[in-house]
């Protein structure tokens, strides 16, 4: 009897691993999610029904107010918005860490040191993910305050020096036998972490976002686990343990598409680069075109491209791509899209957003998969795209995007490139491909761009 | 395969861990209640609390403690391991559900929380577990429900 409890937890635990693991699929994923459902479900019965829990009237509210919140949020929820959505619930994760490593504080006396350490490491960890999370959501709505990276002076000192006090805290917490002064400390460690969390996040411009959400993710789950080694709870441990290792690949991932270190990404401001009189040169032999020229190149094409990037979901255009690719298809040609990894503002994010536009994802291809096989492109169409297909990433080694791997457009025979104007991208660089001979530029905003060139077509 | 085996590890690991539970549960005679969970702690040391008075570790329990700190550690850095594993066969078509999928889990604070919450001294302690529950509580239903949204996209063909 006495072991059903934990051993109801590992049943959970088990549910996340298999959940996670039948996720990697996209014709399995739904079942898995469920099944992470299942074992979260199977979790909180547990402990609503395990012996040591006895005041109903708090754990019935709080679980009623958090389901509504949670069900509404999700519902309205836009797919352009996901990334400040997950943002969010990161922060709420490491939020609530924070606030059950002090009520278990304050609920229960004679810890022992290695408890102590996980309380303090809980609030720590928590406080840097919630309030990271918030700047990261902040910056993700683009609110005008928190728009461009902001850094104090000798900003890496002062949080050095707040990693230290917190250390110097955990340590007192550990070790003081006095309850009032663990209190204190902890509100210490709290207070601090809030001041390391927004100080972390904010001096990361918006280009990094993808880098900053995964790395949240992995906090609130490392945040998570430190609250097991609290309460003595594997299930937390094991789950936490899981999305901390899932956080961290997905920030691996994201650092190597933009070929930076992770503390590149954190304490780095990335260089800009090129004059304006070098612009001038590089783009003197631009052409633009209309969209009755894109039908006509289109009307021979056998294989055609997209490169979409958050421009494109920022233009809402991609329901109009959907429909010229459909146009494209019906005419006998073979269309694909080719998604680099930082295409929209956090991992994945352009293939929901296709998805939502009803494209198939077997049609995205990888950055990896499609290269070799773009000389054999005869139509490229770039969208909203700009540092993702920028060639001196492979050929300027002075560059700041220098090695960078990019989606080799300029490989395909003819290039389209639907932009509004000629101005750089988050990396601030110009972008020799604009002036490639087989490079035409459109001119307009993305979805009435597309949806003249799905006319136009449709008039051959 | 690979994965399997590391499961396999794992549940031997919380088996361990169960096992210095009960080494500890059985140690500590003297407090009863904390062998049925180990969650629960006995209301006398809950008054120490109210008197400010120092806690005093039974040191006759010490080294069945550290034997579940390093049964912790084991299963926290086999989890580790396991969650590498899953995580790098991941598709990246399916990293945006993955992220709030496994977002969704870290909601398992849940379960600190409830216990935080449904202490049974009633006090400020019961009320940052009840904020706690919600916020987690949020992350939870959140993260599923909107995982479940995206991925159904994917399902349509």
């Amino acid at each position: 009897m006495n072991a059903l409890v934990p051993l109801l937890y590992l049943v959970a635990s088990v549910l996340f691993i298999v959940g996670l693991k039948v996720m990697s699929l996209p014709r399995t994923a739904v079942r898995g999610n469920l099944l992470g459902a299942l074992g979260m479900l199977l979790a909180i019965l547990t402990t609503i029904f395990d012996r040591g829990v006895t005041g109903y009237l708090f754990i019935a509210i709080g679980l009623i107010a958090g389901t509504v919140i949670g069900t509404l949020m999700a519902k309205n929820v836009a797919m352009t918005a996901m990334p400040q959505m997950v943002g969010m619930l990161n922060g709420l994760g490491g939020g609530a860490s924070v606030l059950v490593a002090f009520s278990d504080l304050l609920n229960t006396s004679d810890h022992h040191v290695d408890t102590l350490i996980a309380v303090g490491l809980s609030g720590l960890i928590g406080a840097v993910t919630f309030w990271g999370s918030l700047v990261a959501y902040a910056k993700l709505e683009e609110w005008p305050q928190f728009k461009k990276p902001h850094s104090l002076p000798s900003q890496q000192l002062i949080n050095a020096g707040l990693v230290g006090l917190n250390c110097l805290f955990i340590a007192i917490l550990a070790f003081s036998h006095n309850s009032a002064i663990q209190i204190a400390c902890y509100l210490g460690i709290a207070i601090s972490g809030s001041f390391l969390g927004v100080f972390l996040v904010n001096p990361i411009g918006g280009a990094d976002m993808p880098v900053v959400i995964s790395l949240m993710n992995s906090y609130s789950g490392i945040a998570g686990a430190a609250t097991g080694f609290v309460i003595d709870n594997n299930a937390l441990i094991i789950a936490g343990a899981l999305v901390g290792a899932s956080g961290i690949i997905l920030t691996q991932i994201m650092c190597k598409a933009m070929n930076r270190s992770l503390s590149n990404v954190l304490f780095g401001v990335m260089a800009g680069g090129g004059s304006a009189g070098n612009v001038d040169e590089i783009y003197a032999n631009v052409r633009s075109t209309s969209p009755d020229d894109i039908a006509m190149i289109l009307d021979g094409a056998q294989r055609v491209v997209f490169v979409p990037g958050y421009g494109m979901a920022v233009a809402q255009a991609q329901h109009a791509v959907r429909e010229l690719s459909k146009v494209l298809e019906a005419r006998g040609a073979v269309v694909e899209y080719a998604i680099h990894p930082v295409a929209g503002r956090m991992p994945g994010h352009m293939n929901v957003l296709l998805a939502e536009a009803d494209v198939s994802y077997d049609k995205l291809k990888e950055m990896d998969e499609i290269n070799p096989t773009l000389d054999s492109v005869d139509v490229a169409i770039v969208i909203g795209a700009n540092d993702v297909v920028n060639p001196s990433a492979r050929t300027d080694p002075k560059s700041p995007i220098a090695g960078m791997p990019i989606i080799d457009v300029d490989k395909c025979r003819t290039v389209i490139v639907i932009k509004r104007s000629l101005s750089p991208g988050f990396a601030g660089i110009p972008n020799p491909l604009f002036a490639m001979p087989n490079t035409l530029m459109y001119y307009a905003d993305g979805q009435q761009a597309v949806l003249d060139i799905v006319k136009a077509v449709k008039a051959l | 395969m690979k994965s399997l085996i590391v499961v396999m590890a794992l549940s031997i690991a919380t088996l361990v861990g169960l096992v210095c539970m009960r080494v500890q549960a059985t140690q500590s005679g003297k407090n009863q209640e904390s062998a049925v969970s180990q969650s629960t702690i006995s209301s006398d040391s809950n008054s120490e609390l109210a008197q400010g008075a120092p806690a005093n570790p039974q040191t006759s329990s010490d080294s069945g403690r550290s034997l579940v700190l390093v049964a912790s550690l084991t299963v926290f850095v086999l989890s580790v391991f396991v969650g590498f594993e899953i995580i790098a066969k991941v598709p990246p078509t399916l990293h945006t559900p993955l992220m709030s999928g496994s977002n969704a889990i870290s909601g398992i604070t849940v379960v600190g929380a409830i216990i935080a919450a449904g202490y049974k001294e009633t006090g400020i302690g019961s009320f940052f577990g009840m904020v706690a529950i919600v916020l987690a509580m949020i992350n939870v239903v959140g993260g599923f429900l909107v995982t479940h949204r995206m991925l159904l996209m994917f399902k349509k063909r």
